[in-house]
C-alpha cells in the first residue's frame, strides 16, 4: 500500500536549527549541571562526548521535555520548550532513547513499540506498518513477538531504538544507545544512524570516541555543563597531537581539546 | 471525447517514446489510464524481454504471499497489558474490600470495615499507574504527546471499572446503601487526581489515606461506631464534593491538557 504523503510533510521547515540552545541551565537535583550552555544543532549524526559527570545525560533529558530547563532558552524544531509552551507539537517529533531504558517485562517487542506509537499520537491506520518498519530496521523481525523479559542485554537496546524511531522523528536523542551491543550490531547501528542521519537531526551521547569517529559527523564536546568545541569529525582529528593521550587520531584529539578547554578554565 | 491513440503510436510509446513529442506522450498516458482496450494494445507492443521480466516478478511476487508468512494477527490486548502492571496493585484492593466484607460479616459489632475502606480503596492502584517508581517507563511516557491529564484519567477510568465491581459485592454482602461507599471512593480518587496536579499522584494519594485513617478510620474504630460523614445525612455533602473535585479536574485537563514538562504530575 502506498503511503499517501501529507501536506505538512512536504512544507518547507520554518526553523534554521533542529535544536537551538541559547544560555540553557539545567538542574539535576539541585546541582545545576548543564550552565550556560549554547548549542545549535541541524540535520546529521552528531556525536554528544564529554567527561563522566559532563550534563551529557542531564542535557539529554531537556532536549527530551524530561527536565524542565531553570534558565535560558530551548527551542526545538522550532517550538519554543522553555516557559509553559504546549509541547504536543514538538513532542510529536521527538525520538528518545533513556540512558536507562525501562521496559514492560510482559509486553512483546512489537506490542511495546505500538503502544508507544499510540502514546505519540500516530495515526492509528499507520502504526502496524511503522512498528514492522521499526523493528525490522533494528534486525529485530525475528523476535519482535517475543516478551521483552526473555530478551538480552543487546536485544533490548535494539528495541528501545525501535520504540524511538517508529514515528521517524525530526530530532532523534539517543543516550549511550551502543552499551550492550556486539561488534557486529554495532556496525549495522551505525549504518541505521547515518541513514536517518541523512534527513533528520540525530544527537548520540557516548563515552565512546571510536562510535562518534565512524558513525557521526559533528561532534559536541560538552564539560561541566559548559560547550566546549563543536566541529566536524575531521575537524576534531586535526586538533590532536602526536604528544596527545589516545589510541586513535579521534582520541588525540579528543583529549587535545579537553586539555585545552582545562587550561583555558584554570587560566 | 475520446479518440484512441493508434497501434503505432502506442507502440513508439511502449519503446521509449524516440520522435514523438512529450505532449503526444501526456495525452497517451492519460488516455492509457482510463482504458483498458489501449492497455491491452500496450501489453503486445512491449519487447518480449521487458514482458518476460514482468511474468516473472508477477510470479515471484504471488509465491512470495502464497508461501510466505501471514499477516500478523492484530491483538485486541494491546492497552489491557498496561492494566496487567497495575495487576498486582488491583489485587491488593480488591483482597482488602473482600477480607473487609468477611470481618464485618463474621462481626457484627464492631462498625462497617466497608465503608470505612472504600473511600481509599481505588487510590492504591490510581497511585500504582502514575508512580515514577513503579513505572518502569515513566521517562519515556514523560516524553510523549500524549501524556498528562488526560491520559493519567484513561487510566483511572480503567482502576475503577476493576474496583467498582469489587466494591458493588462487598457493598451488596453487607448491605449498605451504594451511595454509601461508592460516593466517598469516587470523591477521594477525583480528590487524588486533583491534589495530584500539584504534589504528585502517588504523593497525594498517600496523603489522602494516611489523613482518612489517622482522622476517620482510627477514631470510629476506638468509638465503635461509624461516624457521621458515612452515615445518610451526608450524602448531598460527598454528592457535591465529588461533582466539584471532578469539575476542577476536568477543567485543568481541558485548559491546560498537556501540562509542560510533566515532572510535576510524574513522579
Amino acid at each position: 500500500m502506498m503511503r499517501t504523503v501529507s501536506v505538512a510533510e512536504t512544507a518547507p521547515s520554518t526553523y534554521a536549527w533542529a535544536v537551538h540552545a541559547e544560555k540553557l541551565q539545567v538542574r539535576a537535583g539541585r546541582h545545576l549541571a548543564v550552565n550556560e550552555l549554547d548549542l545549535r544543532l541541524g540535520t546529521g549524526v552528531h556525536g554528544l562526548l564529554g567527561p563522566n559527570g559532563a550534563g551529557k545525560t542531564t542535557l539529554m533529558r531537556a532536549l527530551a521535555t524530561v527536565l524542565k530547563p531553570a534558565g535560558g532558552r530551548l527551542t526545538l524544531l522550532g517550538g519554543e520548550v522553555t516557559g509553559n509552551a504546549d509541547l504536543r507539537q514538538v513532542r510529536r517529533g521527538l525520538g528518545y532513547l533513556p540512558q536507562h531504558f525501562g521496559f514492560y517485562p510482559r509486553f512483546t517487542v512489537r506490542e511495546f513499540v505500538e503502544y508507544i506509537a499510540w502514546l505519540k499520537e500516530m495515526p492509528k491506520a499507520v502504526i502496524p506498518g511503522a512498528v514492522q518498519r521499526a523493528v525490522e530496521r533494528v534486525g529485530l523481525a525475528d523476535r519482535a513477538d517475543s516478551r521483552m523479559k526473555t530478551l538480552s542485554g543487546g536485544m533490548l537496546r535494539r528495541a528501545g531504538i525501535a520504540q524511538a524511531i517508529v514515528n521517524d522523528p525530526a530530532v532523534l536523542l539517543l543516550d549511550e544507545p551502543t552499551v550492550g551491543l556486539d561488534p557486529e550490531q554495532r556496525l549495522d547501528f551505525r549504518e541505521l544512524l547515518r541513514e536517518i542521519g541523512l534527513d533528520s537531526c540525530v544527537l548520540v551521547s557516548t563515552h565512546l570516541v571510536e562510535d562518534v569517529a565512524v558513525a557521526c559527523s559533528d561532534v559536541v564536546l560538552i564539560s561541566e555543563g559548559r560547550l566546549v568545541w563543536q566541529g566536524t569529525t575531521g575537524q576534531l582529528t586535526e586538533q590532536g597531537g602526536a604528544g596527545d593521550a589516545g589510541d586513535s587520531a579521534t582520541e588525540r584529539g579528543y583529549s587535545s581539546v579537553l586539555r585545552a578547554y582545562r587550561g583555558r578554565v584554570s587560566a | 471525447m475520446t479518440t484512441h491513440p493508434t497501434p503505432t503510436l502506442i507502440s513508439q510509446y511502449a519503446s521509449g517514446a524516440a520522435g514523438v513529442d512529450d505532449t503526444t506522450i501526456w495525452a497517451v498516458e492519460a488516455h492509457l489510464e482510463t482504458c483498458a482496450a489501449c492497455r491491452a494494445v500496450l501489453t503486445d507492443a512491449v519487447d518480449p524481454g521487458t514482458r518476460d521480466l514482468l511474468d516473472r516478478v508477477a510470479d515471484g511476487i504471488a509465491t512470495g504471499i502464497a508461501t510466505g508468512p501471514g499477516p500478523v494477527r492484530r491483538r485486541r490486548l494491546l492497552r489491557t497489558g498496561v492494566a496487567a502492571r497495575v495487576l498486582p496493585w488491583l489485587v491488593t484492593a480488591t483482597g482488602l474490600m473482600l477480607a473487609a466484607a468477611l470481618f464485618e460479616w463474621t462481626f457484627n459489632s464492631l462498625p462497617s470495615l466497608v465503608l470505612l475502606i472504600a473511600p481509599v480503596a481505588p487510590l492504591l492502584p490510581v497511585a500504582a499507574v502514575w508512580s515514577r517508581r513503579l513505572d518502569p517507563a515513566w521517562e519515556l511516557t514523560a516524553t510523549m504527546p500524549r501524556t498528562g491529564l488526560p491520559l493519567l484519567m484513561r487510566r483511572t477510568l480503567g482502576v475503577l471499572s476493576a474496583v467498582i465491581p469489587v466494591l458493588a459485592v462487598a457493598g451488596w454482602v453487607t448491605g449498605h446503601s451504594p451511595g454509601l461507599w461508592l460516593l466517598p471512593a469516587l470523591g477521594f480518587t477525583a480528590g487524588a487526581l486533583a491534589l495530584g496536579t500539584v504534589v504528585g499522584v502517588d504523593r497525594a494519594a498517600l496523603a489522602l489515606t494516611v489523613a482518612w485513617s489517622a482522622g476517620v478510620v482510627g477514631p470510629s474504630l476506638a468509638d465503635g461506631q461509624l461516624p457521621t460523614v458515612l452515615t445518610g445525612g451526608s450524602l448531598p455533602g460527598w454528592a457535591l464534593a465529588t461533582v466539584a473535585l471532578t469539575a476542577v479536574v476536568l477543567v485543568r485537563a481541558w485548559r491546560r491538557p498537556h501540562e509542560p514538562h510533566q515532572n510535576l504530575l510524574h513522579r
